[in-house]
């Protein structure tokens, strides 16, 4: 958090995103049979999971610091940035969901990387109920630490790897090619990359902002006490 | 680390309760299927073996940490370093579900037939399998012993994290049923042992962490 305390990246964050609204709804797509004008949410779904893993894996570094040196701060980072991820989680879910209604006809269809999406939102559902139930800061806070840890260790092949070994309408898995191959023309990467980048450094900032709320929400609290 | 195997080896009253459980599952599998003539299709056979070698294992295992008693526990603290614990628990425990994995088998083919057609196959993937899933849930049972309702926090974690190993299982284990060369299925074998790998590892290094507490 305090190493990201310059306030260049949020900016950066906002003229991407206003760029990738724009020119994502306006700029030419390919003319692609069944995908059609809904190529569009390329921008919008994929960046998502793109923005939970990164804010994941930032969850995680907060988590191993924390094992090291235990301070409130990195407990509250952690549990942010865990939140926020499941936040553009279940977003991902949702664009994919309406993706899918157009494209293939159904709100869920059984696609591995559909059911590893929803699995890993369960492990990390797991991760707040296990952090509700302890009444213990600092017990809660480094037994979180360490599912978050090994629940990120087993979460991540779900998405990397088990895809990639059964078919799938995911283009890039079950030889269905990936879409560096037939729909990501230089247009599209055009506005693809900003609309990646853009996402992630949202990301950051709500895991950032929802931190720095909590941390005041316990200043207060410890204000109170005293 | 051997006289912690030991010690873990000499409460094994848990062991009997386990097989009774495992067995009666079973039953009670074979009682509802035995509507239908007691001939089950293969996918159906496989999918039923798996959720009854997941439900004995998630109680198997949360025996291991949730009946160790406060005292019991400082008293091995004072023993032995804590990577010789959770490597003689997830020893212990991959015993044991092996143990299990082989009398389920057994019961299973008894009374619901057997239409494996790649035996060392589908073995070799069963004892995978116990290890896996011996090395995942002896973490998880550490940390839901250290919650107040552990019980169902120990559900509530452990299934989702062996999904992914799960369904690498019931893959090959589908290969095996339908009697396909190892080939067939070595890719996943490999993910599957890297996977254990991976917890095992993961497991070792964090488990001194909550050790402490």
């Amino acid at each position: 958090m305090y190493s990201m305390k310059k306030n260049w990246w949020k900016a950066l964050s906002v003229v991407l995103l206003l760029y990738v609204a724009v020119a994502g709804l306006l700029m030419p797509v390919p003319r692609l049979a069944i995908l059609n004008e809904t190529i569009r949410n390329l921008y919008f779904h994929v960046p998502m999971w793109f923005g939970m893993t990164f804010v994941l894996l930032a969850s995680v570094y907060y988590s191993v610091r924390y094992l090291r040196n235990p301070t409130p701060e990195l407990d509250i980072q952690a549990h942010e940035s865990a939140r926020t991820g499941i936040l553009m989680g279940f977003v991902g879910l949702a664009t994919g969901s309406i993706w899918a209604k157009y494209t293939w006809g159904a709100w869920w269809t059984n696609d591995p990387k559909l059911n590893g999406a929803a699995i890993a939102m369960l492990i990390y559902g797991a991760y707040l109920v296990l952090r509700s139930s302890f009444t213990d800061e600092q017990q809660r806070a480094r037994i979180s630490a360490i599912y978050n840890i090994f629940a990120f260790a087993t979460a991540m092949p779900l998405f990397y790897i088990l895809p990639r070994l059964t078919d799938s309408l995911h283009p890039g898995a079950g030889g269905n090619p990936a879409f560096a191959k037939y729909d990501l023309d230089s247009n599209m990467r055009l506005v693809f990359y900003p609309a990646v980048i853009g996402w992630t450094l949202l990301a950051f900032w709500l895991a950032q902002l929802a931190s720095r709320v909590s941390l005041l929400k316990l200043k207060l609290y410890e204000k109170q006490l005293a | 680390m051997q006289k912690d195997f030991r010690l873990e080896w000499r409460q094994r009253a848990a062991l009997n309760g386990m097989l009774l459980y495992v067995s009666s599952t079973v039953f009670v599998c074979y009682l509802c299927f035995s509507s239908r003539g007691g001939q089950l299709p293969a996918p159906a056979w496989n999918a039923l073996f798996w959720i009854v070698l997941l439900f004995s294992a998630v109680n198997a295992v949360a025996k291991g940490f949730l009946q160790e008693s406060r005292g019991r526990m400082l008293y091995y603290y004072t023993l032995v370093r804590p990577q010789a614990v959770i490597l003689a628990k997830i020893a212990y425990n991959t015993l044991l579900l092996l143990g299990l994995a082989l009398v389920a088998l057994l019961l299973y083919s008894v009374v619901l037939g057997n239409p494996v057609q790649n035996v060392p196959l589908f073995v070799g993937n069963v004892v995978l399998g116990a290890v896996g899933f011996a090395s995942t849930l002896t973490l998880v049972s550490g940390i839901a012993a250290k919650a107040t309702n552990s019980s169902t926090l120990m559900a509530v974690l452990g299934f989702p994290l062996m999904v992914p190993m799960l369904l690498l299982l019931i893959k090959v284990s589908k290969n095996a049923l339908d009697g396909l060369e190892f080939e067939a299925s070595q890719s996943s074998l490999l993910t599957l042992v890297a996977l254990n790998m991976i917890v095992g590892a993961v497991s070792y290094l964090l488990f001194p962490f909550l050790w402490r507490s």
